[in-house]
């Protein structure tokens, strides 16, 4: 992993003994072969969804046709961004039931902790979708991050839940928290509702709640559409903040604890909001409600100062950031490279890394940030990445569409990669020979054959042997393994492979000895059918044309006997170039 | 991050090298009882042996498989002064039941007058070629002219370099750009300032290996040489394992039009050192794509090295025993752990056995 200054994780390997560092003369014992695999087994098989589907993902925004207006392209960018993340969300279900059904412990203990691994990735892609993919300015931003905060704290759902469902949900002991909690996400409707009720339990408290639930009712908030400029909703906003101010002064929620709180929140009070830490329990929530509550229209680059503070206020002298607080906080404060540096040394694999930089590359946002390095990062990444997925008996083939994308060091990354892939079965070797063709890695393609041929050759099996060196175009073995072919016909007197042999085509012209192999096998099969004279035709012509070798001279002499015997052989003997009987038998008292 | 299995390998004497072949599926070890022994990996994962068999008539230091190309072929090297070359034959259906194959020998190289301490296949765009270096500072170069005749190699070259060898490594670039060449490292220990590395390479025009370059800077015994896989660059990265590890590059200046033929010039940086070892250190090995190197050293720790995109070397992880005896009996010896990275998630082997090759 990518790492910064820190000591590099290191692996016990049981059973190993470092300490005994003297040489031992009397060297007797057990020997001992320690094999060392990266842990990536379980992790592979349980994310082999998410990697497959990202895949695809990929793939198309590589391929996919740039928009030329900027809004539209920007709005491509963002539907991309949110496929990667159902796609994250998706597999975080997933591992969920698995850790749900694990029969085992520690099983169930490993989906878990992935389960959080991928629920941290979502929360950070997500935040880095609404910073830099969508850059929502002041205004959206901070509904946008309303959201955010409303969809990844869900420590409270239960608590909620528990007290909506309940009879008599005002007289429940956790009703307050659950308001607050509503308060404090900028949920005013649900919070309105249930005030309602308490309302209607109490009436002596009614007019401190029609109050209340007006300054609720009438809080500005950012509009989603145009209907409002920035500077109209400060002003509106301005207006109810001294509003409420009024009233809080005034004692108007003196006698109820609870609604004046609500008030001092909604003044954006520091220490009122701070009090409900266990409701927020994160220092992004804090961050977001503050803003919400002092600042609305805030703007993208105001967020750093906003956020470090939010950071100190909440985690006090206690607890010291973790590294989701440092990578979130990266975020805040616009640092890209900071934020990729922070995850790729968090997070165990490359896949997050790999694909937010790539989306943040299309995002035009590497390069501006003005370092040479800026493209080459997305590269790097992207080989990291696809480099461990060739280790994968299958997934290695989406590594292949990785590598393709990759201008700089992808294709010799591939070719690499690609030759070592065992090729335990014929279809495998098919499979990985259909790639590097497609890609004209012709010295790939020729390697691969010639291993095959050579594994083939090695069994004995001919014509394997054969039409992989014939794939791979060597000729050398080609002759080599004809050779074998015509040798084992001396031998038993009958070819093997016929199949493979009648149906050579235009490759049997690959060697001389195929060209004979083939020819030869035809002449065989002419005199099978009794086609004499096309039979003869066929040996006289092998016997001329000079591609016979030596040691075969002797089996075409004699298989040229019984032809002679033949009528229409004898007709052939009149023309000029024919052979006779007495040439034959000449050249086989010479050849004796 | 990393899982170990460990392996009882039977060997009855130390194990002085472990070897992956080229597609990380199989696996050779072998030993100062003499003897090579070879494992297979199963679908499942386990390994297991598959042939054993005394290869020489003294401990064997080094065993190397050949391109597959060249179909199943095993290479090692011995203190009795001789390499040798050993094919796999198919055997008989009850062997393949029986999980056995059968290793012939094809040859024994009988040049060399004292140890031979290293034997390394040259790249296949080379043919079917090795080299083996000796204790008496000879580096040999042999070839198969008939690939299918493994019985037949000639002796082509013979460089002398004058300081006992400990180790080879050719250079694996097929580029046309870059002449054959080949790396000796020598664990000469008597006290003199001579550089311990030296690339040999081939000229075109006398069609000989003549000396490109010595490492002025390695002066101390070296243990082992590698270098890494060459990714289209112009220049080469050389690992070295020594008193410490280091990384070279060579960069190929323009080449000299001088008399005795086109001999390159290099510029050398060193681009690593690390210590962390904090004793000598044993092997280097390369992952496939140069981008990862794993070294083993005296404390008895694997430690992985890595390049981030700003090319800053840094470790990135480190193998270590925990101490603990294996099957209820203690570990002899340290650490010398031969590393063969066959394929990206870098599988190391580790072995316990003697680090030193003084001791035959």
């Amino acid at each position: 992993m990518e790492e910064l200054d820190t000591e590099p994780p290191v692996t016990v390997v049981p059973g190993a003994d470092p300490a005994r560092t003297q040489l031992c003369f009397e060297a007797r014992g057990p020997s001992c072969v320690f094999v060392v695999r990266r842990d990536q087994d379980i992790y592979m098989e349980t994310l082999r969804k998410l990697f497959n589907e990202s895949h695809g993902i990929f793939v198309g925004l590589q391929r996919c046709e740039e928009e030329r207006a900027v809004r539209a392209r920007n709005a491509q960018l963002i539907q991309v961004s949110k496929n990667y993340r159902s796609v994250i969300r998706a597999c975080m279900e997933d591992m969920h039931q698995a850790a749900i059904s694990a029969r085992d412990s520690a099983l169930h203990s490993q989906y878990s902790i992935q389960v959080s691994i991928l629920s941290a990735m979502e929360l950070i892609w997500n935040l880095c979708e609404i910073l830099f993919v969508e850059a929502a300015p002041a205004g959206p931003l901070l509904l946008r991050l309303l959201d955010w905060v409303q969809l990844h704290i869900c420590d409270v759902d239960n608590m909620v839940r528990e007290v909506l469902s309940s009879e008599n949900p005002s007289k429940h002991k956790l009703f307050w928290n659950v308001v607050d909690i509503f308060v404090l996400q900028g949920r005013m409707d649900e919070a309105r509702h249930l005030l309602s009720k308490e309302a209607i339990a109490n009436p002596t408290s009614m007019n401190m709640y029609k109050i209340l639930d007006d300054l609720m009712k009438k809080m500005p908030v950012p509009s989603v559409g145009n209907t409002q400029t920035l500077t109209e909703m400060e002003l509106k906003w301005q207006h109810w903040h001294e509003e409420c101010q009024r009233y809080l002064q005034d004692g108007t929620f003196a006698s109820s604890s609870h609604m004046e709180s609500i008030c001092k929140i909604l003044l954006g009070d520091e220490n009122a909001i701070l009090e409900k830490k266990e409701l927020m329990t994160t220092w992004y929530h804090f961050l977001v409600t503050r803003l919400l509550y002092s600042h609305p229209t805030v703007k993208p680059m105001e967020l750093r100062f906003y956020a470090q503070s939010s950071m100190d206020m909440f985690l006090g002298e206690e607890s010291s950031p973790e590294p989701l607080d440092t990578i979130l906080m990266a975020a805040f404060e616009f640092e890209l490279h900071q934020v990729i540096k922070e995850c790729s040394v968090a997070l165990s694999n490359w896949w997050f890394v790999a694909h937010l930089t790539d989306l943040l590359d299309h995002c035009k946002l590497l390069q501006s940030h003005n370092l040479y390095f800026g493209s080459n990062m997305r590269e790097f990444l992207l080989l990291e990445y696809a480099s461990g997925l060739f280790s994968h008996h299958s997934l290695w083939q989406l590594g292949v569409d990785y590598f393709d994308h990759c201008p700089e060091y992808g294709r010799v990354y591939l070719e690499l990669h690609i030759e070592r892939i065992p090729l335990n079965t014929e279809q495998k070797a098919l499979k990985v020979l259909r790639i590097c063709e497609q890609r004209q890695m012709h010295e790939q393609v020729r390697s691969i054959c010639k291993i095959m041929a050579m594994k083939a050759l090695r069994n004995n099996r001919l014509g394997s042997a054969l039409s992989w060196s014939i794939r791979a175009k060597d000729a050398a073995f080609a002759t080599l393994i004809s050779d074998r072919f015509l040798k084992d016909y001396c031998e038993r007197g009958r070819f093997s492979d016929l199949d493979l042999i009648d149906n050579l085509g235009p490759s049997m012209l690959l060697s001389d000895r195929l060209t004979f192999l083939g020819k030869y096998r035809e002449f065989h099969r002419l005199y099978g059918e009794k086609r004499f004279s096309e039979a003869a035709r066929l040996l006289l012509m092998l016997m001329t044309a000079h591609i016979a070798p030596c040691s075969f001279w002797m089996t075409l002499l004699t298989d040229a006997l019984p032809l002679l015997e033949q009528k229409e052989v004898r007709m052939l003997n009149n023309h000029a170039d024919g052979l006779s009987t007495k040439g034959v038998q000449f050249l086989l008292v010479l050849l004796f | 991050m990393f899982v170990a299995r460990s392996i009882a390998a039977d060997h009855r004497d130390l194990i002085h090298d472990v070897s992956f072949d080229f597609h990380g599926r199989r696996m050779a070890t072998c030993s100062s009882d003499q003897s090579v022994k070879v494992w297979d990996k199963s679908e499942n994962g386990d390994w297991h042996c598959t042939a054993s068999w005394k290869t020489h008539s003294g401990s064997v230091w080094r065993v190397t498989w050949a391109h597959p190309e060249f179909g199943q072929v095993l290479a090692s090297c011995s203190f009795d002064r001789t390499a040798a070359v050993w094919e796999e034959i198919v055997g008989e259906s009850n062997d393949k039941l029986r999980g056995q194959s059968h290793w012939v020998k094809r040859t024994t190289l009988v040049d060399s007058r004292t140890s031979v301490t290293d034997v390394k296949f040259a790249p296949k765009h080379m043919g079917l070629m090795l080299a083996t270096c000796s204790a008496d500072g000879v580096v040999r170069i042999y070839e198969a002219p008939d690939v299918m005749n493994l019985s037949q190699w000639s002796l082509q070259h013979e460089i002398s370099c004058k300081l006992s060898c400990s180790c080879i490594s050719w250079n694996p670039s097929s580029s046309r750009a870059h002449s054959p060449m080949i790396a000796v490292g020598s664990d000469d220990n008597s006290p003199n300032i001579l550089a311990k590395v030296q690339i040999y390479e081939y000229n075109e025009n006398t069609r000989k290996y003549a000396k490109a370059e010595a490492l002025m800077t390695v002066t101390d015994p070296v243990h082992d040489i590698a270098f890494a896989p060459n990714l289209g660059r112009s220049f080469h990265i050389l690992a070295v394992a020594t008193k410490d590890v280091r990384i070279f590059t060579l960069k190929p200046l323009r080449k000299e039009l001088t008399s005795s033929g086109g001999l390159t010039k290099f510029e050398i940086h060193i681009v690593a050192q690390f210590d962390n070892h904090n004793s000598q250190v044993w092997r280097v090995s390369w992952n496939i794509t140069g981008t990862v190197l794993a070294s083993s050293g005296d404390d008895g720790c694997v430690r992985l090295w890595k390049a981030n995109y700003m090319d800053n070397w840094k470790c990135t992880g480190i193998l270590k025993g925990n101490g603990s005896p294996v099957n209820g009996s203690s570990q002899q010896g340290i650490f010398n752990t031969s590393l063969g990275s066959a394929n990206a998630s870098l599988q190391n082997s580790l072995n316990g056995s003697s680090a030193s090759r003084k001791q035959s």
